[in-house]
């Protein structure tokens, strides 16, 4: 397990790899769906009257 | 082209995309999970160690960023000919994924870099010109907010990502054309792929589910935009 975790010595530049990744792409896919429940409640609003 | 045209109504898009959406998050969640675990459990390489496992993060970015600038372009192409909204929203729609993919390639790339070439960043073709492809995203972003009519704001920035369509052939072949410290092309080369199988596949499988990734999130942001457009006509009619 601390083998995994040292990555060979090369933790400082694997582990940010991933820890960045996981970040854009979670930030883009939580930005991609808050603005389509947004769009979908507002022109549900409007079309309800 | 009538066939084209009808594929190319919102309606009819709404209705499709609906249809395959969950087929795309399931796939997405799938080969994305299954090429990014193996990924992680590979061995390490004989000489990079296991900064190798950068690869199955980096590459697969790379690629997603380059592919949605060429889609972003062939749609820019589309909406300029034809001057079907349908066209420009799918341009719109992707750049801000495109852009995304681009920075992730730079900065995996960078912590790769580091402890394989020595340093963080190099002024060479390759990395100079993918830098470039971030600032077409910037720029084709920037262009669509600035203009506040939304067809001379499609107009201007469809031409500016054709201009930039001339920087995906200098970033392909840049690593054959100018000396770099980038490794040239490994997988798609005349003699057979230069990767051996235990890492190959797992790329492979890191590419599709980066590459299905971009587009379930640029079919839902199309979608999206869509709604929007639709929610403002309704907005600007109740307003007349």
């Amino acid at each position: 397990m601390s083998g995994l975790l040292a990555m060979g010595g090369y933790a400082a530049y694997v582990w940010p790899a991933y820890g960045v990744s996981v970040l854009l792409l979670g930030a883009a896919i939580a930005a991609t769906w808050r603005a389509y429940a947004r769009a979908k409640a507002q022109l549900a609003a409007l079309e309800k009257p | 082209m009538p066939s084209l045209f009808a594929f190319a109504n919102p309606k009819r898009f709404l209705d499709m995309s609906a249809a395959v959406l969950p087929w795309f998050v399931g796939a997405t969640v799938l080969t994305l999970g299954t090429g990014l675990v193996l990924g992680f459990l590979v061995p390490p390489d004989y000489q990079q160690g296991d900064t190798v496992k950068i690869m199955f993060l980096h590459v697969p970015a790379a690629w997603t960023a380059m592919m949605a600038y060429g889609l972003l372009a062939l749609c820019s192409l589309l909406g300029l000919v034809w001057r079907h909204p349908l066209s420009d929203v799918a341009a719109k729609s992707a750049a801000p994924l495109g852009a995304v993919f681009t920075a992730l390639g730079l900065i995996t790339g960078s912590l790769w870099g580091r402890p394989m070439w020595g340093t963080w960043w190099v002024w060479d073709a390759r990395l100079t010109s993918f830098l470039l492809l971030l600032f077409l995203y910037l720029g084709y972003i920037a262009l669509w907010n600035a203009i506040e009519d939304e067809v001379r704001a499609a107009r201007a920035a469809a031409i500016l990502a054709l201009v930039g369509v001339i920087n995906l052939p200098i970033i392909e072949f840049s690593v054959e054309w100018w000396t770099t410290l980038h490794q040239g092309e490994s997988i798609l080369r005349s003699g057979g792929s230069a990767i051996a199988p235990v890492f190959l596949w797992p790329l492979l499988l890191s590419g599709l589910g980066y590459t299905l990734l971009f587009f379930t999130l640029w079919m839902v942001r199309i979608r999206t935009e869509i709604l929007e457009r639709r929610a403002r006509a309704i907005l600007l009619a109740g307003a007349a």
